[in-house]
């Protein structure tokens, strides 16, 4: 329990060379960091949503909420998978590529099978995720090369398998039953049913990394490898299972998918990667590792699906958006630099005027 | 036990001077995997010549050559960057915005001379915007060019939509892919030699050069060595959104045809053909001949396999697995090299 604990201030602390003795005061002074991070996005959705609604009312009704909740539902379970991979200081590129390929099964499942539970459609879309972050998650962790390379290779294969399967075919609503579909539509209370499981992914993931040792000790992989090494954190296992956590919700996310828009050809998912990372980084994930959590992730999708229907409602031409992701990732990542180095000059600031 | 093991490695056999000299000379050729990658292309190319009708024509040999100047010209810069142990993944959104922006200058009635120059500028301002992230900010360029990545192809589209400007003048396109005299040589690869020999001379004859593999072993002995490694990684930021903009002219008129989209996807096979030449990825090794073995590797494979009617999508899964060959198989054999020799050493 004390090592873990231990990881956990070394992690908050956004200065990790500085060597403080009041771990107390430091983990709350981290605490504060970490809350700025997260209210720092909140304070941008919320300015996004209020001059978004200004212009049209209509943006902040029942039914838009809805459809942003429903459009953010996939991002966000994407997320939440590569939040665990960053944190512990790698990257999963293979996610858009995975959900395509696990989609498009997931069409040809029921196409071989019409009258499969949809339960069983859904356990066998994560299980396909899953092998494939074993792949990538063996790749990185026995090989001991950086997961950029590795994913970028396993991206191009996923696809390319996804290509040779489909042969340009493409599978309609009409080859999946109607109970599947109902899945993407139906609502749970008012919400969309896809925006519930989302939640449930984000508070389970959450509670994960937040609570349990294992998932701890993805941060202090993250915060420096070579010390979460040489104190007893077998780094290769946790690694390894850090890529199939995220390969399978990027499983889930293709049945999901599947589910949702019920047309499905290989492209399915083509570049979502990159908003994937984004909403991550966004979001307050660190993208060297150490730091961020799943709920920044989260928040981070929804703020990027808002931009999407905000740019609509403000009649800003559509092409913007990606452009406006890439200044977002830019800004993300400046802004947690100077967050660093700013924690780090108070840091030493402090231990100076203790001594 | 480990006494006997330190005192006995002395006194082991030496083999003859002339024999050990001969083996250490085979031996450091053989290991190197440059060698490795010049062999397996003359072997692809002599197989595929034999085996595939067609790949041996002049006329399939024009288009092999067209089709692998734009990697060839992007992997100049990027070997240098990956050897100082950076990455620059938005090359391939610099070309798309350059192709773009010459797009829409050409709508607007410059000439067309003038559009090469502003367009190749261009490319050298959207690398400036990398290397001044990297160097002054002290960003990681990964999470930087990722940045830009989206952020160069989504302005992309901003400044052309999803059109294509495709009005461009025939004597230029067809400058693009006309051959040096009678031989299947297009000129675009004079163009591409001129500039690898010159990026070959800067990285393995200068002190810059030099320079470039001390900081990608050890940034912080390179600058206690007084390398100014901040200046070299930004003028090679620079260098890699020029060279960029000049393969988006190119690929413009090779294409004759001015997308947004134009290149989407080409880092991948920049960087796989870069490591595949032997560049570590962990920066400080690599040499731009066997990058330059990297690039007609993957392109004649890539060619090969097409004209055997394998589809364009599916030869994606050849890039990736090579990619990840390219960088596991030299890991994996460096460690079971060093576990090797330290059971040796164990058993004496």
């Amino acid at each position: 329990m004390k090592t873990s604990e231990k990881h956990a201030g070394a992690q908050r602390a956004a200065g990790s060379d500085v060597d403080g003795q009041r771990p107390s005061r430091r983990t709350g002074f981290g605490r504060r960091v970490l809350a700025a991070r997260e209210l720092g996005i909140i304070v941008a959705l919320t300015l996004l949503v209020a001059v978004t609604t200004v212009v049209n009312p209509a943006f902040l009704s029942a039914q838009s909420v809805r459809d942003v909740l429903l459009g953010a539902s996939i991002l966000v379970i994407l997320a939440v998978g590569q939040t665990v991979v960053i944190v512990s200081r790698n990257i999963d590129l293979s996610v858009g590529a995975v959900l395509g390929l696990v989609a498009f099964a997931t069409g040809k499942l029921f196409g071989a099978a019409p009258g499969t539970p949809i339960i069983v459609a859904v356990l066998v879309g994560i299980a396909l995720g899953a092998a494939c972050g074993v792949i990538n998650g063996v790749l990185v962790a026995a090989a001991r090369v950086p997961a950029l390379v590795i994913t970028l290779g396993t991206l191009y294969m996923f696809r390319g398998i996804d290509h040779s399967w489909a042969k340009g075919e493409q599978i309609n609503a009409a080859d999946m039953p109607a109970g599947f579909l109902r899945l993407g539509t139906s609502t749970l209370l008012g919400t969309p049913l896809l925006a519930v499981i989302a939640l449930a992914v984000v508070l389970l993931v959450g509670a994960y990394l937040q609570s349990y040792r294992s998932g701890r000790e993805l941060y202090a992989i993250g915060s420096e490898p070579n010390a979460a090494r040489l104190s007893g954190i077998p780094v290769g296992r946790r690694v390894f299972v850090a890529f199939v956590v995220s390969g399978a919700m990027a499983g889930l996310a293709g049945v999901l998918y599947a589910a949702r828009f019920g047309t499905i050809d290989a492209t399915v998912g083509t570049g979502i990667e990159l908003q994937v990372v984004a909403a991550a980084v966004v979001g307050g994930v660190a993208i060297f590792g150490g730091s961020g959590s799943v709920y920044g992730a989260a928040v981070g999708a929804v703020l990027l699906t808002t931009i999407g229907s905000s740019l609509a409602v403000l009649r800003i031409n559509p092409f913007w958006q990606q452009a406006v992701v890439g200044g977002l990732i830019l800004a993300a990542i400046g802004l947690e630099r100077l967050l660093a180095v700013r924690a780090a000059n108070r840091l030493r600031g402090r231990t100076s005027h203790g001594a | 036990m480990a006494h006997d093991t330190l005192y006995a490695h002395p006194e082991a056999p030496a083999p003859e001077p002339g024999a050990r000299r001969a083996g250490a000379l085979g031996r450091a050729l053989f290991t190197r995997w440059d060698t490795w990658v010049v062999i397996v292309l003359a072997l692809v190319v002599v197989g595929a010549g034999a085996s595939v009708d067609g790949f041996a024509g002049p006329r399939n040999t024009q288009f092999l050559l067209m089709d692998i100047v734009a990697i060839a010209l992007i992997a100049l810069p990027m070997t240098l960057i990956v050897i100082t142990g950076e990455i620059d993944l938005s090359v391939a959104s610099t070309l798309g915005l350059c192709s773009a922006v010459m797009g829409q200058l050409w709508v607007a009635g410059l000439p067309l001379e003038l559009i090469v120059v502003l367009v190749i500028l261009l490319g050298a301002v959207l690398g400036m915007v990398n290397g001044l992230f990297v160097t002054k900010f002290g960003l990681p360029s990964l999470a930087v060019t990722i940045g830009t990545l989206a952020a160069y192809r989504g302005l992309s589209f901003v400044v052309l939509g999803d059109q294509a400007v495709a009005d461009f003048p025939r004597q230029w396109t067809d400058a693009a892919s006309s051959t040096i005299g009678g031989s299947p040589v297009p000129w675009s690869v004079l163009i591409a030699v001129v500039l690898a020999v010159a990026f070959a001379v800067v990285l393995h004859w200068t002190p810059f050069g030099r320079s470039l593999f001390a900081m990608g072993n050890n940034a912080e002995a390179a600058t206690f060595a007084g390398v100014s490694v901040n200046r070299a990684k930004f003028w090679l930021f620079v260098a890699s959104g020029a060279v960029a903009g000049l393969a988006g002219v190119y690929w413009t008129l090779r294409y004759a045809s001015a997308r947004a989209d134009n290149g989407s996807g080409l880092e991948l096979a920049v960087v796989a053909a870069v490591l595949l030449g032997g560049v570590s990825i962990f920066g400080g090794r690599g040499t731009l001949l066997g990058v330059l073995a990297g690039v007609l590797l993957l392109g004649s494979l890539r060619n090969a396999l097409q004209l055997a009617d394998v589809p364009a999508d599916t030869l994606n899964v050849v890039t990736g697995a090579l990619l990840i060959t390219s960088v596991v198989v030299p890991n994996v054999v460096g460690m079971a090299r060093s576990w090797l020799r330290q059971r040796r050493h164990q058993r004496g």
